[in-house]
């Protein structure tokens, strides 16, 4: 009955047997007339654009900095070639253990935070029987707002002066007013609720319209056996979800090893960097001296951290395909 | 036909994005056959009053020179882009840099080299000494012209003086004055008492400035090319203990310590905000970007202490990239000339660039330091003064004081990076009660060295 009992079937179906007229036709001879004839010539013009766009501003610059990793330059004076030398220096640098923990700890907290709260209230957004559309809108609601915008916004929120808006907040219930964004202990925390807020709208669209999906006879078979509906969220809602759990779960790895926004603008990585993220240190090599940074370590890192990333992404592709596949 | 008109559907697409991308490049003459000169003028976000003013004197300076067509080019010096747009090549043709990035810029051969135009333009022996040494390298070759030089001073809210019962007129003139002035401000006005900049690499730059105040050395020219980062020093330690006591001790700092020159600047202009310490050449920008009330600003000099004491000066250098062509090259001196050097050498030039400014409401008689001898600079301040509009009554304590402090520049290796060592150092003692200022200070210490054996 569920939508898991068809794909063995399609994939039995494949692959088709190639009729019996295309059989010839592989077997003549191409040459540019029937190349052009047989729409060659229009495909590549079609795609020229985008083969021009990607090679121009993604593939070159992808390629020019896996070659600027093994270089030393400031762009204007001639590059010099230095071998693994800014791979080792940025395995040196004491700042980029503080940067991987600060990052794992960002995503650590977006977890905690970000991937249990959507889900909740996708279940309880899905539960509601009126209204259901003006609260997906609500809840979308911050993902329109311009990130940076959104981010300033927070930052006068987080002032942390007992007349700040979450301090007096935090007054109606006798809490004293806390420092945010003003202590290490507190700022990275504080910049992970913005973020969770920030997104929470966009994974709540993708777990309610998984939530759809749900086939409602298993809550009605579940309901008959005398299931509540926590027991009925934990033995039908949750395992039927487990393949976008996990989508979700990979994809916000994916997105937290690459926090940036937030960091550089609420904390500027401070205090004493308590909010140096990875992508933040990449940009101080980059950037910090006006003179021209270290390019070469900010492009060594970057390869890292695209490594890391090539991986995880593979690790999605791989569970992906296996979640589709059962 | 079908497939024809595809094909003619996919070319016309093809021109099409060919086209955009063409639109991406940039021209150097417009259709009149006049030369663009692109050219550094104002931070973004200055205002209408700004650009009026400028139109003025571009006008001006295109009636004198009809062959070159002056574009105006929104220009902010800060780290981050600066480098970009030094590495991208999107600079204007003219612009400003700080001196302390000059004697690297000019090393890199990053700069254009102008020795013969500012000998042609007969004021080459007119620069302060000290001040033309930081455009030139070993054989005496000139990169740029010095058009402006500053002092650091402190700087004060008069409105938050009166509110807290102490006489704008007598600003302190010690730093345990600054101490109990901040305080009270704080108590009488719930406001920051005193701030200081920490981001950016501008908590270093301060950080240093207070340092120098006290006598502190932060970095020691070895004269071979190599430096000894001396950061752990006694005036560095006295300024973090300092600091420490203001926002622990007596709760006066407020509750922003993540402030970098912007930051600051709004906060001051925002009346949040006691005192400050920046460059004496503040104020222009706190007026006119900040929207500040001149009748609330007040400046006067960096207290210093013990014998050593002195106070950081900068400045900024108008220059040209090496890349432009001889006919940029000839346009950019000639505007650089107009612009930045005649106002301050000739009566007609001075006034007539004073009375644009004044006219537009922008401010004129902002305290600078000499660039060229102080001769010469005492003339031009007698030129412009009837059309200063600036509170000069306001900013007496920094007149009367400045010229008897003895000036001192920025350290010259690895300036910025080191900056933003001690960015972290200041960030910990304000936002960390128990941080340990010695362990700071010898870890900000050693990390500085290594950059400076690494360059």
């Amino acid at each position: 009955m569920t939508v898991t009992d068809h794909p063995p079937v399609v994939r039995d179906a494949l692959p088709p047997e190639p009729p019996a007229s295309v059989a010839p036709r592989r077997r003549r001879k191409r040459n540019p007339a029937t190349w052009v004839r047989g729409g060659g010539l229009s495909n590549l013009i079609f795609l020229a654009p985008m083969l021009i766009v990607f090679t121009v501003f993604s593939w070159s610059p992808i390629v020019q900095s896996v070659i600027m990793s093994f270089q030393k330059t400031n762009l204007v004076q001639p590059a010099t070639w230095v071998g693994l030398d800014n791979f080792e220096r940025v395995l040196s640098d004491p700042n980029l253990g503080t940067a991987i923990v600060n990052t794992l700890y960002f995503a650590f907290l977006a977890l905690l935070f970000g991937f249990p709260i959507p889900l909740f209230l996708a279940v309880l957004m899905s539960e509601v029987k009126r209204g259901k559309g003006l609260y997906s809108a609500l809840a979308y609601m911050p993902v329109v707002i311009p990130p940076v915008v959104a981010v300033l916004l927070w930052k006068v929120f987080y002032d942390a002066s007992p007349n700040g808006v979450f301090n007096t907040m935090l007054g109606w219930v006798g809490i004293p007013p806390q420092p945010w964004l003003q202590s290490a202990a507190t700022a990275m925390p504080s910049l992970v609720i913005e973020a969770t807020w920030a997104a929470a709208g966009g994974s709540i669209i993708i777990y309610l319209a998984a939530l759809i999906s749900v086939p409602p006879e298993l809550y009605d078979a579940a309901e008959v056996d005398g299931a509540g509906i926590w027991r009925k969220v934990w033995h039908v809602t949750l395992p039927q979800l487990r393949g976008v759990l996990f989508i979700m779960l990979i994809l916000q790895i994916i997105a937290t090893s690459q926090v940036f926004l937030e960091p550089y603008l609420f904390t500027g990585g401070g205090p004493n960097n308590a909010t140096l993220t990875i992508l933040l240190l990449i940009y101080r090599y980059a950037f910090q001296n006006s003179l021209g940074g270290d390019y070469g370590e900010a492009t060594a890192l970057s390869l890292m951290l695209a490594i890391f990333l090539g991986l995880m992404s593979w690790a999605y592709f791989k569970l992906t395909e296996r979640w589709s596949t059962n | 036909m079908k497939s024809a008109a595809k094909v003619a559907i996919a070319s016309f697409a093809a021109l099409a994005l060919a086209g955009t991308l063409a639109g991406c490049g940039t021209g150097s003459g417009d259709e009149s056959g006049k030369l663009e000169l692109r050219v550094a003028t104002f931070p973004p976000g200055a205002d209408q009053a700004a650009y009026d003013a400028f139109a003025v004197q571009e006008k001006q300076f295109e009636k004198l020179n009809p062959d070159i067509d002056v574009i105006g080019v929104e220009y902010e010096w800060k780290a981050p882009t600066f480098a970009a747009q030094l590495a991208g090549g999107s600079l204007p043709d003219v612009f400003t840099v700080p001196f302390t990035d000059t004697k690297t810029l000019l090393e890199n051969g990053q700069l254009m080299d102008v020795t013969k135009e500012v000998k042609d333009l007969g004021y080459a022996d007119k620069f302060n000494p000290i001040i033309i040494g930081e455009v030139q390298d070993d054989d005496g070759n000139i990169f740029g012209f010095p058009r402006q030089a500053y002092a650091m001073g402190l700087h004060y809210n008069r409105d938050l003086f009166t509110a807290a019962g102490l006489d704008p007129d007598q600003p302190p003139t010690t730093w345990e004055e600054v101490r109990a002035d901040a305080k009270a401000i704080a108590e009488k006005t719930g406001k920051a008492g005193y701030a200081t900049m920490t981001m950016g690499n501008t908590g270093g730059w301060q950080l240093t400035a207070q340092s120098i105040s006290r006598g502190a050395e932060m970095q020691k020219d070895n004269g071979d090319g190599s430096y000894t980062s001396t950061l752990n020093n006694d005036g560095t330690k006295a300024t973090l203990e300092y600091f420490h006591d203001l926002r622990w001790e007596d709760d006066s700092m407020g509750d922003n310590f993540l402030l970098d020159w912007g930051s600051i600047n709004q906060e001051f202009a925002a009346g949040n905000l006691g005192m400050y310490t920046s460059g004496s050449d503040v104020y222009t920008a706190l007026v006119r970007d900040f929207s500040m009330k001149p009748e609330q600003y007040g400046l006067t000099v960096i207290p210093t202490e013990g014998a050593d004491a002195g106070v950081l000066g900068g400045g900024d250098i108008a220059v040209m990239s090496p890349k432009i062509d001889d006919a940029h090259k000839a346009a950019g001196v000639k505007w650089i000339d107009w612009y930045y050097m005649q106002k301050l050498l000739n009566k007609d030039a001075a006034q007539a660039d004073a009375k644009a400014l004044a006219d537009s409401d922008q401010a004129v008689g902002t305290p600078v330091l000499p660039v060229l001898d102080k001769a010469t600079y005492d003339q031009q301040q007698e030129w412009i003064k009837p059309y200063v509009n600036v509170p000069t009554d306001q900013m007496a304590g920094f007149f009367n004081g400045i010229f008897d402090q003895k000036p001192v520049g920025e350290f010259k290796g690895q300036t910025q990076p080191i900056y933003g060592l001690l960015d972290n150092v200041i960030q910990a003692v304000l936002t960390d009660e128990n941080a340990d200022v010695d362990a700071l200070l010898t870890k900000a210490d050693s990390d500085a060295q290594a950059l400076l054996d690494g360059q």
